[in-house]
């Protein structure tokens, strides 16, 4: 099966800074593909290098089989994308907006397709109105109808839920789904969230720095990793005190401000417990930690040490 | 190409500040006419003070050709303000807007969309041109009629009023000409920069500072002078002289397409190789 998106070896430097450092990755038709990685690791340059915003300083993007670099026109009619913010002409109504960016991408029948596209997203009953009035949500579900415009067959999103209420990052993903579902669109999406891109995509890279640090199935990545447990304790010294001089050291590996993580099995979570409220610790809830992302954290924060 | 066009003049003219540039033109010309109206007679009076003892000035000076003449030194003052407004715009405004994200991101060259944006820039400095042109004659006819024009530089021309339509004519095309050359000054400084603020002000900035180094270093600067674009900006001026005065319009004319080609290629050669980071 060839590859959507091929990226190998991509670099993109400003003077001595990195942001982009030997990357490389694999989009497979099909795939919702999770590009994740905490804020100024890479993500957005990278996307933005896809779509010929900017140009590598070295490395080699192969769209649909295509070199990027030689067939520019071609590959960029193939893909839809959202980058960053959901900008617009804000003087313009929502409909002439996407009249516009629709003419500049050859699309027959235009008028039924922007319909159709508003509809999509919700859009419709509020296509004559002015963009400068519209709501982030709305401006982010605008954007994603503006990539779909010319029904393309990978649409690229990068934070598409960044700055939403939790009911908007909600409508968004399953507006995600929905498109992988129903239309058999091929989907990237950048995020720094890995809990968004736990429950939308199957595949997925981890970058830092600008460099992959992993990149497998998603859910591969989470069975790979041991369950964990977090104690909410009141007196946090306490509890490590008590934790440090007992046989529970062992299986401690971290704490915060208020937490105590444990790698343990589920038999040993009861006697864990029995033990803390024997000795005295307030115990105000247990709590399963995602184990991905713990394991991005990990992952991210070996790269620093390292 | 006339697809990207037409939407760059939807573009323009779907902004407010398009609107500003005609509007100043109405008042600007409007405030002249009427001010010559009222105050005309006593400012002729002393414009001509010296030789009207040894002329005899016979039918109507203060006509609808010496009103036109008087405006058209907006061409060099006001609208070069008013072309830069929108011209460097075009791709700083965009870049604020973030809306090259939109439409770089679609199949389409840079360097086209260069092109239909200074041809809609251009376009837009054309109207404003002919705006001034329709305005000052039209205005000037019904409040002024018409008459010889007398212009009095260092020497004191008088042109018959049959001999004056294709000279207003030429001179409104060296205006269009010239307005060109500010206007692909905009675009350029516009395309270096992420808010249309800076090329506004920087366009701006340039002809006047040009204009009065060129101005005061005139006798240190004269050879250089002859080859900067700010020099003939008031070239029009050429057209009111005496037909000799005409014979320096081909080298005026040669200069401004050599810097508007000049500012086009470094737009072109900067834009195609810019990083779209906005």
């Amino acid at each position: 099966m060839e590859a959507y998106i091929e990226i190998h070896n991509l670099s993109k430097h400003y003077g001595p800074i990195k942001a982009v450092d030997d990357l490389s990755m694999q989009v497979l038709p099909g795939d919702i593909y999770g590009f994740l990685g905490p804020n100024g690791s890479g993500k957005s340059t990278t996307i933005r290098m896809m779509l010929s915003l900017i140009r590598p300083t070295n490395g080699q993007i192969m769209l649909f089989g295509q070199d990027l670099a030689k067939d520019r026109f071609k590959t960029l009619s193939r893909i839809g994308a959202l980058i960053e913010k959901p900008d617009f002409y804000n003087y313009l109504s929502a409909r002439k907006n996407l009249e516009i960016l629709g003419k500049l991408s050859n699309i027959t029948n235009l008028h039924s397709r922007v319909d159709e596209v508003l509809d999509i997203v919700g859009l419709l009953s509020r296509a004559k109105s002015v963009v400068r009035t519209y709501s982030l949500g709305m401006k982010q579900r605008l954007g994603i109808a503006q990539a779909l415009l010319h029904k393309p067959d990978l649409i690229v999103l990068d934070e598409p839920t960044n700055g939403l209420d939790p009911q908007g990052q909600k409508e968004i993903r399953d507006l995600i789904k929905s498109l992988s579902r129903d239309s058999n669109i091929t989907i990237l999406i950048s995020s720094h969230i890995l809990y968004e891109i736990e429950q939308i995509a199957n595949r997925m890279v981890i970058i830092d720095k600008g460099k992959a640090l992993v990149e497998g199935n998603v859910q591969d990545l989470v069975n790979a990793q041991d369950r964990q447990v977090a104690f909410v304790i009141g007196d946090i010294a306490a509890g490590l005190k008590l934790i440090n001089n007992s046989q529970w050291a062992e299986k401690m590996i971290k704490s915060d401000e208020e937490r105590i993580y444990f790698k343990i099995n589920k038999d040993e979570i009861p006697h864990l417990n029995t033990f803390m409220v024997e000795n005295k610790l307030q115990i105000f809830a247990v709590e399963p930690v995602r184990s991905l992302e713990d394991f991005f954290l990990q992952l991210t924060y070996d790269e620093k040490v390292n | 190409m006339r697809k990207l066009i037409s939407i760059e003049l939807y573009k323009i003219f779907s902004k407010p500040r398009t609107y500003i540039g005609f509007g100043a033109i109405i008042i600007i010309v409007l405030a002249l006419e009427f001010g010559i109206l009222l105050e005309g007679d006593t400012i002729m009076g002393i414009i001509i003070q010296n030789i009207k003892e040894r002329f005899m000035f016979q039918g109507n000076i203060i006509n609808l050709y010496l009103v036109s003449y008087v405006i058209l030194n907006t061409l060099w003052v006001d609208v070069p303000i008013l072309v830069a407004l929108v011209t460097g715009d075009l791709l700083a405004g965009e870049a604020n807007a973030g809306t090259f994200r939109l439409i770089l991101t679609r199949p389409i060259s840079r360097v086209k969309l260069v092109f239909a944006k200074f041809i809609a820039g251009w376009i837009y400095s054309i109207m404003l041109v002919a705006l001034l042109a329709i305005l000052s004659i039209g205005i000037g006819q019904l409040l002024f009629g018409s008459g010889d024009l007398l212009v009095v530089t260092n020497k004191v021309n008088v042109f018959s009023s049959n001999d004056l339509l294709w000279r207003f004519a030429g001179a409104y095309a060296y205006g269009i000409l010239g307005m060109t050359t500010v206007a692909s000054l905009a675009f350029m400084l516009s395309s270096m920069s992420d808010n249309s603020i800076g090329p506004i002000i920087g366009t701006v900035a340039s002809i006047m500072g040009i204009t009065i180094i060129s101005t005061v270093g005139a006798t240190l600067l004269g050879p250089v002078n002859r080859f900067i674009f700010t020099s003939y900006l008031p070239s029009w001026q050429l057209f009111f002289q005496s037909d000799s005065g005409l014979a320096t319009l081909p080298h005026a004319i040669l200069i401004q397409f050599i810097y508007i080609a000049l500012f086009l290629g470094i737009t072109i050669w900067h834009f195609r190789k810019k990083d779209i980071l906005s």
